[in-house]
C-alpha cells in the first residue's frame, strides 16, 4: 500500500514537472536553447502568485491570468534583446546567457524576499479525497489536472495551428524554414515566451506544494535538466514520460527507503538509462549522418 | 581481382530500403565509378564501406578481409578513405593543419605526443598542397575557402595519407569546370601511382570520361557494370534513370543530367 | 609524386615554413617578449603590492587562472562544452580536507604536498565520468555535465557521516600566518599555472591536440581520418580535471572550509566558461587574459557587494554585456584579423608578380586537360 501511494503521489507529482520541464524541452526543440533559467522562472512564477494571492487576495488559480501573460512577455523580451544577437556558437553562448539572466533574476528576487522560505496557501491546499485506502491530496489533483489542461492547450497549438507548423517547421530546419517565409526570430521569440509562461503555471503549482526561496531553483532546474536529457532533448512527450517515470521512482524509493535515496535514486536512473541510450528514451542522436 | 567486394548488402532506414540485397565488387587499380538515379543508394553503399553505418545485413570484405563491422578509424587504417558529398573540412583548422589531422595517425600514442609537423611532415604537406595547387592558400583557414577550394582540400587531407582506396562522393558537385578538369587530372594522376577510387558522381560526361569501369545502382542493388560505353548504351540503365517508359535517348549525358 | 608548381616562389622560404609549422598568429619572436613579460608581472605583484586585501584578490586570480587553463585544455580545444568540471573542483577540495582529517596533518608544507593527490583524485574521479558523458555530443553533453555535478553535490550533502553534509568541513589552516600568508598560495597557484599552461601549449602542437581540434570541428569526420575519438577526448577530460582538482585543493586549504554548495557549484563553471570565452575559446593565451581581467573583477564584485545579492546582479549584468560584445573572444578576432593581412599580403605579391616577368599562373587555373584515352577494363557484369 506504501508503494502504491508512492506512485500515485509520484505519477501526480510527475504532471506538476512535466508542465515545468515542457517549457524547457519546448524551447530546446525550437531554437537549441538550454534555458537554464528555467528553474529561477518557475520560482519567480511562484513568487508573483505568492504576491497576488497573499497581499491582494486573489485566489492563486486567478493569478495564472497575470502571471502568464507577464512572463510571456518577459520569456518574449528576453529573445528579442539578449537571445537574436547571437550569431555563433548559438549553444553554448545562448545558455551563458540564460545562466546570466537566472543569476540576474535570482539576485533580485533574493533582495526582494530575503531568504525565508515562503509557501502560497489556498482554501484547497491541506484537503485531500481518500480512495480506497489511497490519499489523493487535492492541490497534486489540481496541479494535475492543471498540467494536464495546459499541456493538451500546448499540444493543440503545436498541432492544430498555423503557429504550431511553423514552430515545428524551424525545429527541424530553421534555415529552410526561413527560405518559406515563416519568420523564425518571432516564432522563437514567441516560444521562449510559451516556454517561460508554462514555467509561471509551473511555479504556481510549485508554490503552493512545496515552500520555496529564490536558491529553491538550483534544485529546481537540475531536476528539469535530468527529465529534459531523460526524455529526449526537444521532445515534449519525452519529457512527460521521463517526468512521471522519474518522480514515481523517487517518491516509491522515498517512501519504501528514504526521501534523502529518493532524491539520489533519481539520478542514477538517468545514469543508468544513458549508459544504454545515450540520446535519452525518446531523443535522437545529434549526429550528422550526411 | 577486387579489392572491395560488397555482398548482399541490405540497410533500412524506418520502412525505407536504401540497400536491398546490394552485390558489387570494385576494381583495384582501377578508376571505379558507381552511378545511379538519386535514393539508388550510392552514399549508404560509401556510408556502410567506411563504417559510418552497420549494415543491417550482408558484409563488406576488403582484399578477402571482413571490415563489415569496422568503425571509422579501423577503416581508415586498413588504407580506404573518402570524402563526403557535403563537404566537410575542418572549418576552423588552416589548410596545413587540416592535412596534418589525417597524415599522422600511425605510430601509437607516443607518436600522438610529438609535434604535428615534424620536418619530413612538413615537406610532404608542401608536397600534397603543391599536387592540389593550394599551397598559397596554405595558412588560410579552411572556412574561408571557396566551395570548389574545400573539395580539393578534403581530397588533399585524404591524400595525404596514402590510402589504397579513395571513395570519392560527388566530387564534381558545385565544382566549376576548370577546377573539375584539375581535380580529374589529379585522380588520374594518383591512378596512375596505383591509388584505387571509386567515384559517385551525377555529371555522366566526367563519370565517362574518367572511370575505367562503371557499376550502377538502383533502388539499393547492383543493376550492372561495365565499361563506360557499355553501360551508356545498357537499356536497364536509361530505364532506371527515366522511368519505366524507355525513351530513346540520344545524348545520355545530357539526358541522364 | 606529379607535382605541379604552384606559384612557389610567391612567399618567402620564411612565410612558407611559418604557414607549415605554426599554429599562431603572432610570430614566435612577439610572442616570447609577451609571455616573459606578463611572466615577470605576474611573479613580482605579491612583492610590490602587499596589502593582504590586494595578495588575497590576486591568490584567487591565480586559482581562477589555473582552472581556466585547464578548462580550456579540454573544452576550449575539443569544443565539449563542460558546465560540470566543478565536479573536480569539488573533488579536489573534499580529498585535501579528508586527508588532512584523517591523516591528521598539522604542519604546513605537508598540507600543500596533498595537492597532487587531489589532482590525482580529480583524474580518477574524470575517467568513469567522461566514459558516461563523452557518449553524448553538444547540448545534451553540456546539460549532462551540469545534472553529473548537480548529482555529487547532492551526495555530498546526503553522506554527512563523510563529508559533513551541509554543515561542511573544516580544514586546519597552514602552520604560517601573518602578513606573508598568502604568498605560498599565490606561488603555487602561480607555478601550477605556469605547467598548465606549458602542456596547454604542447597539446596545440601535438598530434594529439590536433586531434582534438579536429574533434571540435566535426567528430565523425575525425573518426574517419583514423582519430581514436573517445581516447582522445577522455585523456583530455583527465588531464584537465587533474588541474582543476588542484585549484579546489588549493581553495580547500586557504580557505579553510568546504561546503557541498560551494564545492560543486554551477557558478564555478560559469566563471570558468565566461572567462574563456571572454579571451577566446581554444586559444593558449585566451583564457590568461580571461582570467587576469575578468578574475579580479569578479573577487572586486564579491568584496565589494558580497553582504547582498547584489553582486550577483552585477556579474549577470557583466556577463551579458561581455558575451554580446565580445562574442567571438578577444583572441580569436584580433588573429582573424592578422590571417586576413597576411592573405592580403601574399594577393598583392601575386599581383605584383604577375605584372612583372612572364605570367605563371597558378595550378588551378591551370589543371591540365582531362585525357580521354582512358584504358578500358573487360566488361564485368554482377549483381542485377
Amino acid at each position: 500500500m506504501l508503494v502504491l501511494q508512492g506512485i500515485v503521489d509520484g505519477i501526480l507529482a510527475g504532471g506538476l514537472y512535466a508542465l515545468m520541464g515542457s517549457g524547457l524541452t519546448l524551447v530546446f526543440g525550437v531554437m537549441e536553447v538550454i534555458n537554464f533559467a528555467q528553474g529561477i522562472i518557475v520560482v519567480l512564477g511562484a513568487y508573483l502568485t505568492y504576491v497576488f494571492s497573499t497581499h491582494i487576495g486573489v485566489d492563486p488559480l486567478v493569478t495564472l491570468l497575470i502571471t502568464i501573460p507577464i512572463m510571456f512577455a518577459l520569456g518574449y523580451g528576453v529573445y528579442a534583446l539578449l537571445l537574436r544577437p547571437i550569431k555563433r556558437d548559438r549553444v553554448i553562448m545562448s545558455l551563458l546567457v540564460m545562466y546570466a539572466v537566472a543569476v540576474v533574476i535570482e539576485g533580485c528576487l533574493d533582495i526582494i524576499f530575503g531568504g525565508t522560505l515562503v509557501q502560497v496557501h489556498a482554501a484547497y491546499s491541506t484537503s485531500s479525497i481518500h480512495v480506497a485506502g489511497l490519499e489523493f491530496s487535492d492541490l497534486y489533483l489540481l496541479a494535475f489536472g492543471l498540467s494536464a489542461v495546459l499541456l493538451a492547450v500546448l499540444y493543440v497549438i503545436l498541432y492544430r495551428t498555423k503557429f504550431g507548423r511553423s514552430l515545428r517547421a524551424t525545429t527541424q530546419n530553421p534555415t529552410a524554414a526561413k527560405l518559406v517565409g515563416i519568420d523564425v526570430d518571432r516564432v522563437s521569440a514567441t516560444t521562449l515566451g510559451i516556454g517561460v509562461g508554462l514555467g509561471a503555471a509551473g511555479g504556481m503549482l510549485f508554490g503552493m506544494t512545496e515552500s520555496f526561496n529564490a536558491s529553491s531553483s538550483y534544485d529546481l532546474i537540475s531536476r528539469l535538466l535530468v527529465i529534459v536529457i531523460l526524455g529526449g532533448f526537444g521532445s515534449v512527450w519525452g519529457a512527460m514520460v521521463a517526468a512521471i517515470i522519474m518522480l514515481v521512482v523517487e517518491d516509491v524509493v522515498a517512501v519504501v527507503w528514504s526521501p534523502v535515496w529518493g532524491q539520489t535514486v533519481f539520478y542514477l536512473v538517468l545514469a543508468a538509462v544513458l549508459m544504454f541510450r545515450p540520446q535519452g528514451l525518446f531523443g535522437r542522436l545529434a549526429v550528422r549522418a550526411q | 581481382m577486387s579489392l572491395i567486394d560488397v555482398r548482399e548488402v541490405i540497410k533500412h532506414y524506418g520502412g525505407i530500403r536504401a540497400l536491398d540485397g546490394c552485390t558489387m565488387a570494385f576494381e583495384e587499380g582501377a578508376i571505379n565509378g558507381l552511378i545511379g538515379p538519386n535514393g539508388s543508394g550510392k552514399t549508404t553503399l560509401f556510408n556502410v564501406l567506411t563504417g559510418y553505418e552497420r549494415p543491417d545485413g550482408g558484409a563488406v570484405h576488403l582484399q578477402g578481409e571482413d571490415i563489415t563491422a569496422f568503425t571509422p578509424d579501423k577503416v581508415f587504417a586498413r588504407g580506404v578513405g573518402r570524402t563526403f558529398q557535403l563537404t566537410r573540412v575542418f572549418q576552423r583548422l588552416t589548410v596545413v593543419e587540416n592535412l596534418h589531422v589525417a597524415a599522422q595517425r600511425t605510430g601509437g600514442f607516443r607518436a600522438e605526443l610529438s609535434r604535428w609537423s615534424s620536418g619530413s611532415e612538413r615537406a610532404r604537406a608542401k608536397e600534397v598542397l603543391d599536387f592540389v595547387g593550394l599551397t598559397r592558400l596554405a595558412a588560410e583557414v579552411a572556412g574561408n575557402l571557396s566551395y570548389g577550394q574545400q573539395k580539393l582540400l578534403e581530397f588533399a587531407a585524404i591524400m595525404i595519407a596514402e590510402p589504397r582506396v579513395i571513395l570519392l562522393d560527388e566530387p564534381a558537385g558545385g565544382v566549376n569546370p576548370t577546377l573539375l578538369s584539375h581535380l580529374a587530372s589529379r585522380i588520374q594522376a594518383l591512378n596512375a601511382e596505383g591509388t584505387t577510387f571509386v567515384v559517385v558522381e551525377h555529371d555522366m560526361e566526367f563519370v565517362m570520361g574518367l572511370c575505367h569501369r562503371v557499376c550502377v545502382m538502383h533502388q539499393g542493388r547492383a543493376l550492372c557494370a561495365g565499361n563506360p560505353e557499355e553501360v551508356r548504351a545498357d537499356p536497364m540503365v536509361l530505364e532506371a534513370y527515366l522511368g519505366t517508359d524507355m525513351r530513346p535517348m540520344e545524348h545520355a549525358d545530357v539526358e541522364v543530367r | 609524386m606529379a607535382v605541379i608548381q604552384a606559384t612557389p616562389e610567391l612567399l618567402s622560404p620564411t612565410e612558407i615554413d611559418r604557414a607549415f609549422r605554426d599554429p599562431y598568429a603572432l610570430s614566435a619572436r612577439t610572442r616570447g617578449i609577451s609571455w616573459t613579460v606578463l611572466l615577470a608581472v605576474l611573479v613580482m605583484f605579491p612583492l610590490v603590492f602587499t596589502n593582504p586585501a590586494v595578495t588575497s584578490v590576486a591568490v584567487f586570480t591565480m586559482f581562477f587562472l589555473l582552472a581556466t587553463v585547464a578548462w580550456n585544455m579540454f573544452s576550449g580545444y575539443s569544443g565539449y562544452i563542460s558546465i560540470g568540471h566543478a565536479v573536480y573542483y569539488g573533488f579536489g577540495q573534499y580529498a585535501v580536507a579528508l586527508l588532512i582529517l584523517h591523516l591528521s596533518i598539522t604542519s604546513g608544507v605537508s598540507e600543500l604536498a596533498l595537492l597532487p593527490i587531489a589532482g590525482v583524485v580529480a583524474a580518477a574521479v574524470a575517467v568513469p565520468v567522461g566514459l558516461l558523458v563523452l557518449r553524448v555530443r553538444r547540448h545534451t553533453f553540456i546539460v549532462l555535465t551540469i545534472a553529473v555535478m548537480f548529482i555529487f553535490q547532492l551526495l555530498a550533502f546526503n553522506f554527512p557521516s563523510i563529508t559533513g553534509g551541509s554543515a561542511g568541513m573544516n580544514v586546519a589552516p597552514p602552520t604560517w600566518s601573518g602578513n606573508d600568508f598568502n604568498l605560498p598560495f599565490y606561488y603555487i597557484a602561480l607555478g601550477t599555472a605556469i605547467i598548465a599552461l606549458a602542456l596547454s601549449w604542447g597539446i596545440r602542437r601535438s598530434k594529439f591536440g590536433l586531434g582534438l581540434l579536429a574533434i571540435r570541428d566535426d567528430e565523425d569526420r575525425a573518426k574517419g581520418l583514423g582519430i581514436r575519438v573517445t581516447r582522445t577526448k577522455l585523456i583530455a577530460l583527465v588531464i584537465s580535471a587533474f588541474f582543476v582538482g588542484i585549484a579546489g585543493g588549493l581553495y580547500a586549504i586557504f580557505v579553510g572550509q568546504v561546503f557541498p554548495q560551494f564545492a560543486f557549484t554551477p557558478f564555478y563553471d560559469l566563471y570558468l566558461a565566461v572567462f574563456s570565452f571572454v579571451g577566446g575559446l581554444g586559444t593558449l593565451s585566451g583564457p590568461v587574459l580571461g582570467a587576469l581581467v575578468l578574475g579580479p573583477l569578479q573577487q572586486y564584485f564579491e568584496l565589494q557587494f558580497g553582504a547582498t545579492t547584489l553582486y550577483l546582479i552585477i556579474y549577470g549584468v557583466l556577463f551579458i554585456v561581455i558575451l554580446l560584445l565580445l562574442p567571438r573572444g578577444v583572441v580569436p578576432s584580433i588573429a582573424d584579423r592578422y590571417h586576413s593581412l597576411l592573405a592580403a599580403h601574399w594577393r598583392r605579391a601575386e599581383e605584383r608578380r604577375s605584372r612583372s616577368g612572364p605570367a605563371t599562373p597558378s595550378a588551378v587555373t591551370t589543371g591540365e586537360a582531362r585525357t580521354e584515352s582512358v584504358p578500358a577494363v573487360p566488361t564485368v557484369r554482377e549483381g542485377a
